[in-house]
């Protein structure tokens, strides 16, 4: 029953480990050739596999494992979708209902430890509801503000001696769930009003844009009002960053001039962004000058960090093609923002051609000329995923992306380990783009069991392994904040990385010099079809710049070891 | 300020520990929580006093109905209301307090459900604060033992907490 849905929902490949109280979906899957499985060596890269392909997609990923231990390892990747509001479907064995509760062998409550990082989860009662359970579990997964949704099926729920009829549910209601899609015209025209006459407007644009599809309307409203665009973390590719008014992303690591815009402005058009604490630094000194509209199709993001003046709950697409169709119908004039911009291009001046140093002759590479001479390998078309740390946050300042869906990161839950599966979810269903994945060599050994799987399936990802080795984040943190007392932030012992994927029976290229970079992109990105490590000593002594300073404003940044805002 | 939610529940397994789990997830307090069946087999009503600026309480309603066990829910404070607790105290009554017990409980409009030669069993109904001052006039006397059913409560008027 439950491989026939996965085939009439569309389901091309579940990711998954089996397990007894599995066992009879696994025989289920055994029988049939519709929905493939990719056997992954521990279930956290399942749910991360699951995860990189629904961000690349927007479809739910779906993951299948085991009850006790199988459920359990999957809960870091369950959290890290909850964190960044991705759709996937989770379905966990469970040991058969007359076991329940009597801490039988392998037995979790698994809904009662997912229950604060899932959008909801379900528990089978009877084999005959799984077909609605399930289509409710896509519906909920993927509509409104998309989460992740854990099923729990007891053994007993489908074993195979039983029959029941089975119908593929086109439909599901649910009395209690009605995501919203239009916004308020009211709401929406007291927004216009503010955005007619604000003189220093900005659009910050953050996940749900991409989640919402609402790029497009997004682009078109900021082009019909001439506003700067400033997109999250998670909002990367919303809005194409060589169009002249995208000034980047904002934040931590933001871009000065985002971090300095958005500070200085009267106004911040927020369209699917949560404000969370690695944008905004202190709430308290936040934007002082700026009124805040705020559109979520969630009601309880508005004005959870951030008070919004404008709130309005509806889906960005709908929100922002009906702001388009008023201003449309405006007479009175927008107030010029030619000031502003002159502002805005003087703090891009200011910072032009000083981001980092370039290594010097016989100097160790910075990881961010690496970043850079990746994109122009990959004509910046790349799908891009990224572990956790400093090359999480070059590759966010150096790739640049122009489309949405490519830019793939834990920024949630920044959980290390993430990259690897989330590349093999995307190089799986998109086979005929390039999947580069960015890790370090801390993160890249929280879940390098994986080129195993990589091995069976033929998954041919790109790696750049950014190898300053050291737990790069963690030693910046130690320099600045503990005068450079490196507790635990270094790897002795790291692994002779080119054998190690040699074992794997992959290529793997080693680059410890300027002149030997340029050689190894060409060889890595020359076909699509062959997984290739590249093991790239970086100078392990960089930090990533600009870095809000703690409990400051926005635009309070050290902007390299020696300036300060 | 203190507030009285009330909401209409799917009548699941887990949806009460969603509701709670949210509480101490988030950081919200709970002060009372009082949870049963309705007219429609399908749902429970539960009801949460909480206390809060404006801004934690739209918090917590806007985090609630986005449980999706949640059908509907209504701020009672918002508007005219009627509150009501149900309270069972055991209180020490021998000797001269005997009389001082019935006496109070007579000034609450309290009754006495259960008779022992050293106990009274006092029932009373209200809103908190009268469980408030009555739990404060009896204590004097020796209170053995409190059972209280939380608060509980409804608009007045026609507005009405339905599908
Ligand atoms: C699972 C997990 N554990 C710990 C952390 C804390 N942490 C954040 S960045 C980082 C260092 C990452 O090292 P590496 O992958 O080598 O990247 P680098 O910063 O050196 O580029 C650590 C330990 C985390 N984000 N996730
Ligand atoms: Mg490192």
């Amino acid at each position: 029953m439950i491989a026939r849905f996965l085939k009439d929902e569309g389901v091309e490949y579940i990711y998954g480990y089996p397990g007894g109280a599995a066992l009879h979906i696994y025989d289920a899957l055994f029988r049939q050739d519709d929905v493939k499985h990719i056997l992954v060596r521990h279930e956290q890269a399942a749910t991360h596999m699951a995860d990189g392909y629904a961000r690349a997609s927007g479809k739910p990923g779906v993951v299948l494992v085991t009850s006790g231990p199988g459920a359990t390892n999957a809960v870091t990747g369950i959290a890290t979708a909850y964190m960044d509001s991705i759709p996937m479907v989770v379905l966990c064995g469970q040991v058969a209902s007359h076991l329940i509760g009597e801490d039988a062998f392998q037995e979790t409550d698994i809904v009662g430890v997912t229950r604060p990082i899932v959008k909801h989860s379900f528990s089978i009662r009877h084999p005959s509801d799984i077909p609605t359970v399930l289509k409710k579990a896509f519906y909920i997964a993927s509509s409104g503000r998309p989460g992740p949704v854990v099923i729990d099926i007891p053994k007993d729920m489908t074993a195979p001696t039983e029959r029941y009829e089975y119908v593929y549910p086109r439909k599901v209601k649910l009395r209690s769930y009605n995501p919203v899609s239009r916004g308020h015209t009211g709401q929406i025209r007291k927004a216009v009003d503010l955005m007619m006459s604000a003189r220093r407007p900005v659009i910050f644009a953050g996940g749900g844009v991409i989640t919402g599809r609402a790029s497009e309307a997004l682009t078109a409203l900021a082009h019909r009002l001439n506003i700067p665009v400033i997109t999250s973390l998670m909002g990367l590719g919303a809005f194409p960053q060589n169009d002249p008014q995208s000034l980047g992303w904002p934040g931590m690591h933001g871009s000065y001039e985002s971090n300095m815009a958005m500070h200085h402005s009267d106004l911040v058009l927020g369209v699917g962004v949560r404000f969370d604490d690695r944008v905004t630094n202190n709430v308290n000194r936040f934007c002082p000058d700026a009124r805040i509209v705020h559109i979520d199709v969630d009601p309880s993001s508005i004005s959870k960090t951030v008070h919004a003046d404008v709130p309005i709950v509806g889906a960005a697409d709908h929100v922002l093609n009906e702001m388009l169709n008023q201003i449309g119908q405006r007479t009175e004039a927008q107030e010029p923002l030619d000031e502003w911009w002159e502002t805005i291009n003087a703090w891009r001046d200011e910072r032009r051609g000083k981001l980092y140093e370039p290594a010097a002759a016989g100097e160790p590479l910075k990881p961010q000329q690496v970043v850079e001479a990746v994109h122009r390998a990959t004509h910046g078309d790349a799908y891009v995923v990224t572990d956790v740390g400093q090359h999480q946050m070059f590759a966010a300042q150096y790739y640049k992306f122009n489309q949405p869906n490519r830019w793939v990161s834990s920024s949630g839950l920044g959980t290390m380990g993430y990259g690897l599966p989330a590349a093999m979810g995307i190089k799986l269903n998109y086979p005929d783009e390039h999947v580069v994945l960015f890790t370090g060599e801390g993160s890249f050994q929280m879940m390098m069991q994986e080129l195993s799987t990589c091995k069976q399936f033929g998954i041919p990802v790109k790696i750049v392994n950014l190898n300053n080795a050291s737990l790069g984040m963690v030693r910046q943190w130690q320099d600045l904040n503990y005068k450079s007392r490196h507790a635990h932030s270094y790897m002795e012992s790291l692994p002779d990385f080119e054998k190690l994927i040699e074992a794997y029976g992959f290529k793997a290229i080693t680059v410890s010099t300027a002149e030997q970079l340029e050689p190894a992109l060409e060889e890595a990105f020359r076909s699509k079809d062959e997984l290739v490590f590249l093991d790239i000593h970086v100078d392990p002594r960089e930090h990533v710049y600009p870095m809000q300073v703690p409990q400051g404003a926005m635009c309070d940044m050290l902007l390299s070891k020696t300036e300060r805002t | 300020m203190r507030h009285i939610i009330s909401m209409l529940l799917e009548n699941e397994p887990g949806a009460l520990s969603r509701v709670v789990g949210l509480f101490s997830q988030r950081n919200f307090n709970i002060e009372t929580l009082n949870v049963a069946p309705t007219d429609d087999p399908t749902l429970s009503r539960l009801t949460v006093t909480t206390h809060g600026d404006e801004r934690i309480i739209e918090q917590i309603t806007k985090h609630l109905n986005r449980l999706i066990d949640v059908v509907k829910l209504v701020d009672l404070t918002e508007g005219a209301h009627i509150e009501r607790e149900l309270m069972l105290v055991k209180v020490k009554a021998q000797g001269s307090a005997r009389d001082e017990v019935k006496r109070t409980a007579d000034i609450f409009r309290a009754q006495i459900v259960d008779v022992t030669p050293s106990v009274y069993t006092v029932q009373i109904t209200g809103d908190a604060t009268k469980m408030d001052a009555f739990l404060q006039a009896v204590t004097p006397l020796g209170v053995l033992e409190v059972a209280r059913t939380g608060v509980s409560g409804i608009a007045r008027g026609d507005k009405v907490l339905s599908l």
